[in-house]
Formats: structure tokens, C-alpha cells, sequence
């Protein structure tokens, strides 16, 4: 029983979904305001994790990145990157998995806020970027908060598809969920049980967090 | 001189309409433009703010080309130097009253435009207030004056009363006529009250169909139309009682009440709640001018 599969799950999920805001807010902008018709189909891509199989996911993540194979070998090569059964690899597989927790989101927020707004901004003169960052952003908080709760719960959850990529390796990709499948392997109910219970506390509190604010009770830190 | 000749296809509720738009709007006037939902008004101001893009044709303002089809050139909206209000405001929820009028200042334009517009729309105590905590008025005032921070050529103003009750409505008209002639702005507005558009315009445009039916000064347009030699009221009866030969009958007219002596005969079969046309010929009728601070 240690600590490390825990702070590797939180590490895990602190990375990605820094990064996911970052490439998030570009894409769900793309989305709520493009009329392009190729947008169905990215609508459907990014949605794609919700309804796979974790492991369906996993398994082209092992088939795309194995060495033996042509991405995988030119990452290898030329980049010095190896993806499977590393931290890294966790990292790219957690992002594309984790995706729609924080683009849906951000775009359902963006769409709701009244197009005028948008328009207002243009009609002064500002540009695309500086509406986006001073009037949509700040105008979607709770959307925002949302996003970066629901992405990082997720992340903190996953199973099947880094049971798939990462494999088992003690402080580089054992995280707490597979951890646990360990333990109870081995009959270690104990610690099992302990990995569980932080789990349940730690996703209960996030949650309770987001609510809370939202929901307006914590008024005075999020104005 | 600002002169309009656009061609768009419009895909309204009723379906697809032709909107073919040509006209011409002299510097430093107020015009209108007037016509049912639908025809194209709205559509009209996007245009001239570069948020929507027309079909064929050439958007002229003074010696600028904003849009021809022809050369295309198509200036976009932050290129325009346009000042907007629009129907719902748009004022930006999460700054305060000075926060939104500061975002709209541009890079050269002196900061001291705020200070003044805060002045002429009486703004001063509400500015570190947040829009969802002001009235639909004081949101408008707001809106306006956010609207000339750039100190447009043109403003453009699409219903902007049209959410207000009457009472601020006519306030609200006040300060339009104010920071128009304030600001030597050339504007358009678009709005469905006849009243409004008298006290406002200096020229209107009716609009029907997609295009320019009539154009002219408000009163002549609109009294054309309507010249009557009697006046027409609606009223309801609130009470009515039969005093010897004529009746006695409380009326209320629009916020008004009102009571009228009338004859056995006309008031026979009238009832308490019963909505009646009242006329009167207008010979010999006393006027008095209403002094405009007790207005």
C-alpha cells in the first residue's frame, strides 16, 4: 500500500486536462460558430469516446504506437518518444479519451450566450481574439469550471484504456484504478480499500465543489 | 452622403424575399426606417455594420467604399467605424458600466469621451454597477452611450426602445435626439412607433416588400395617410348611470379616466365593461402648449 499509484492518478490528471483546456477552447469555438460542412463529422469525433468501449480506444492507441508499427516507429525514431507503456503515452491516450468532457462544455456555453455579444465587440472594432479572451471567455465561467471538473474526474476514472497502453509499471503507469484491480487480484482487500476510499472521497468533493459554485452558494470566489 | 444600393436574398419566417435596397442618406440627418417585421429593416443595419454580407451592389459612405460587389471590396465590421445598438443590448455581463464603455474606447481615442458620455446619458451613479443589476432604461442608456465611445460616423440603432414602457420610451427619445445632435452623428433607426418616429426623424423610409415604397418627411407620410377632420378614441365604460334624460358614464381612456354626459338615446344598451369608439369633430378645440419641464 503506497501512496504512488494515487499521486500518479492526480499527476495524470492534472496534465491533461491543462492541456485540454488549451486545445479545447479553439475546437468548441470552431463548433458553436462554424457553418462549415465538414462539421458534423468532427462533431462526431470528438463524441466518439463517449460511446466506445474504453478498450476499443486502447486497443488502436497499442496498435498505432507499438515500435513495431509505422507511427510508432517514426515517433520512435525520430522524435526519441515511445508511447506505449509510458507516462507520455498515458498522457496522449487520456487526452483523446477525456475530450468531450471538456469540449461539450465550453460549446454548449459559447452557443448560449447571445450572438450579439460577439457582434457588439466586432461593431468596436476588436478583434476575433480579443472578443473571445475578454468577452466569451469570462462570460462562460461556469461552463469553463464544468469542463475542467468533469475532464479531470474523468481522467481520474479511466480504466480500460490505460489497462491497454500503459500496462502495469509501478510509479510510471500504474495508476489508482488499476492499482486496485491489483490488489483485489491478489486478495489484498486492504489496500484495495484504501486506494477505493480516496477515490470516492476525492471525486465526491470535486463534485460537491462544482456545485456548489455553480449553484451559486459560493458566490464571493466565483464573480 | 451615405448612399445604399444592396441586393440580398432573405430567408424569413414567410419564406425567401428579395430585399433590394437603393438609398441615399444625407450627413447629419435622422432617418428611419419603417416597415412590418420581416421586411428586411434589421437586415438592412447588419449590412451597413459589416456583420452581414449583401448579395451585389455598393455601400458608400462620404468618399469610403464599404462593400461593392463590383471591385470587391468588403470592409469588415472592426474596419467600419460604426456605433451599434442593438435590440437586446448586448452590453457584456461581466464588466461594469465603465468597464464596458472602456472596452469599446479604441486605441487613439481620448479617454475622455467616457467621462462625458457618462455626463450627457446621466450615467454617473450607475457606473461601477454590473448590467443585470440596472433597468431595461438605464441597460439602454448604457448601450447607447457604449455605442458613441468610438465616436462613430454612423450610428445605428435597431429598436433600441422597443422593450421600454412609455414613459421611459419618450425620455429615452430625448437623449437620441440629444447625443445625435451632440455628436453630429449621422443616424438610422429602425422602429415601428409612428409617434417616436415624428418626434425623432428627420426623413423616413417606408419599406415593403424588400424595397423603398415611400420616402419623405415623417408627417407628411404618415398624415397623408391618415388626415382626418375627427378625432377617434377607444375607451372602456367603468361605470354608467342613468341621471333623468341622459346617462352619466365613466370612461377610461388609455391611463385616463374620464366622465361623459350623454343622451337617453345613445346610451341605451351600453354596459359596464363594453369597449366604444368615441367621435368628435375637430372645429373650434382649445389648445394649450404644454411647458416642456412639466412634460
Amino acid at each position: 500500500m503506497t501512496w504512488e499509484p494515487l499521486l500518479l492518478t492526480f499527476q495524470l490528471a492534472l496534465i491533461t486536462t491543462l492541456i485540454l483546456l488549451v486545445i479545447s477552447i479553439p475546437l468548441a469555438y470552431w463548433l458553436a460558430y462554424s457553418t462549415s460542412r465538414i462539421k458534423p463529422i468532427i462533431e462526431t469525433l470528438v463524441s466518439m469516446p463517449l460511446v466506445l468501449p474504453p478498450t476499443v480506444l486502447g486497443f488502436y492507441f497499442l496498435l498505432a504506437f507499438s515500435p513495431n508499427n509505422a507511427f510508432g516507429n517514426w515517433l520512435d525514431d525520430w522524435l526519441g518518444i515511445r508511447l506505449v507503456f509510458s507516462f507520455t503515452g498515458l498522457v496522449v491516450a487520456s487526452l483523446l479519451y477525456s475530450l468531450p468532457f471538456m469540449v461539450h462544455p465550453l460549446q454548449s456555453g459559447l452557443s448560449s450566450l447571445s450572438p450579439s455579444l460577439k457582434e457588439a465587440a466586432y461593431v468596436m472594432g476588436k478583434s476575433r481574439y480579443a472578443t473571445l479572451i475578454r468577452v466569451l471567455l469570462p462570460n462562460i465561467k461556469p461552463s469553463i469550471l464544468t469542463g475542467i471538473v468533469l475532464s479531470f474526474a474523468h481522467t481520474v476514472g479511466e480504466f480500460g484504456v490505460v489497462l491497454m497502453i500503459g500496462g502495469n509499471i509501478p510509479g510510471k503507469t500504474k495508476v489508482a484504478s488499476i492499482a486496485i484491480y491489483d490488489e483485489v487480484e491478489a486478495l489484498n482487500y486492504a489496500a484495495a480499500n484504501f486506494y477505493s476510499a480516496v477515490l470516492f472521497v476525492v471525486s465526491f468533493c470535486i463534485l460537491l465543489f462544482v456545485y456548489l459554485i455553480n449553484g451559486g452558494y459560493i458566490k464571493q470566489f466565483w464573480k | 452622403m451615405i448612399s445604399i444600393n444592396i441586393q440580398k436574398t432573405l430567408f424569413a419566417a414567410t419564406g425567401k424575399m428579395q430585399l433590394a435596397l437603393q438609398l441615399e442618406i444625407k450627413q447629419g440627418q435622422l432617418v428611419t426606417l419603417y416597415g412590418v417585421s420581416g421586411v428586411g429593416k434589421t437586415s438592412t443595419l447588419r449590412m451597413l455594420a459589416g456583420l452581414l454580407k449583401p448579395d451585389a451592389g455598393q455601400l458608400k459612405v462620404g468618399q469610403e467604399l464599404w462593400y461593392s460587389s463590383e471591385q470587391k471590396v468588403n470592409l469588415k465590421p472592426q474596419e467600419r467605424q460604426v456605433g451599434m445598438v442593438f435590440q437586446d443590448y448586448a452590453l457584456f455581463p461581466n464588466m461594469t458600466v465603465l468597464q464596458n464603455l472602456e472596452f469599446a474606447l479604441g486605441k487613439q481615442t481620448n479617454k475622455k469621451i467616457i467621462k462625458e458620455l457618462i455626463e450627457v446619458v446621466e450615467l454617473g451613479d450607475l457606473q461601477h454597477r454590473k448590467p443585470s443589476t440596472l433597468s431595461g432604461g438605464q441597460q439602454q442608456r448604457v448601450a447607447l452611450a457604449r455605442a458613441l465611445v468610438q465616436q462613430p460616423k454612423l450610428l445605428l440603432l435597431d429598436e433600441p426602445l422597443s422593450a421600454l414602457d412609455q414613459e421611459i420610451r419618450s425620455k429615452l427619445q430625448a437623449y437620441i435626439l440629444q447625443v445625435h445632435r451632440h455628436f453630429k452623428l449621422t443616424t438610422i433607426l429602425v422602429s415601428h412607433d409612428k409617434k417616436e418616429i415624428v418626434k425623432l426623424s428627420d426623413w423616413i423610409f417606408v419599406l415593403e416588400k424588400g424595397q423603398v415604397k415611400q420616402q419623405g418627411h415623417p408627417i407628411s407620410i404618415f398624415e397623408k395617410a391618415e388626415l382626418n377632420t375627427t378625432f377617434k378614441l377607444t375607451a372602456t365604460i367603468n361605470d354608467i348611470q342613468q341621471v333623468d334624460h341622459y346617462f352619466l358614464i365613466d370612461l377610461l381612456i388609455q391611463d385616463e379616466n374620464i366622465q361623459l354626459k350623454i343622451s337617453e338615446k345613445q346610451g341605451q344598451g351600453l354596459q359596464v365593461g363594453d369597449r366604444i369608439n368615441i367621435r368628435f369633430q375637430a372645429t373650434n378645440p382649445s389648445i394649450f402648449k404644454i411647458d416642456k419641464n412639466h412634460e
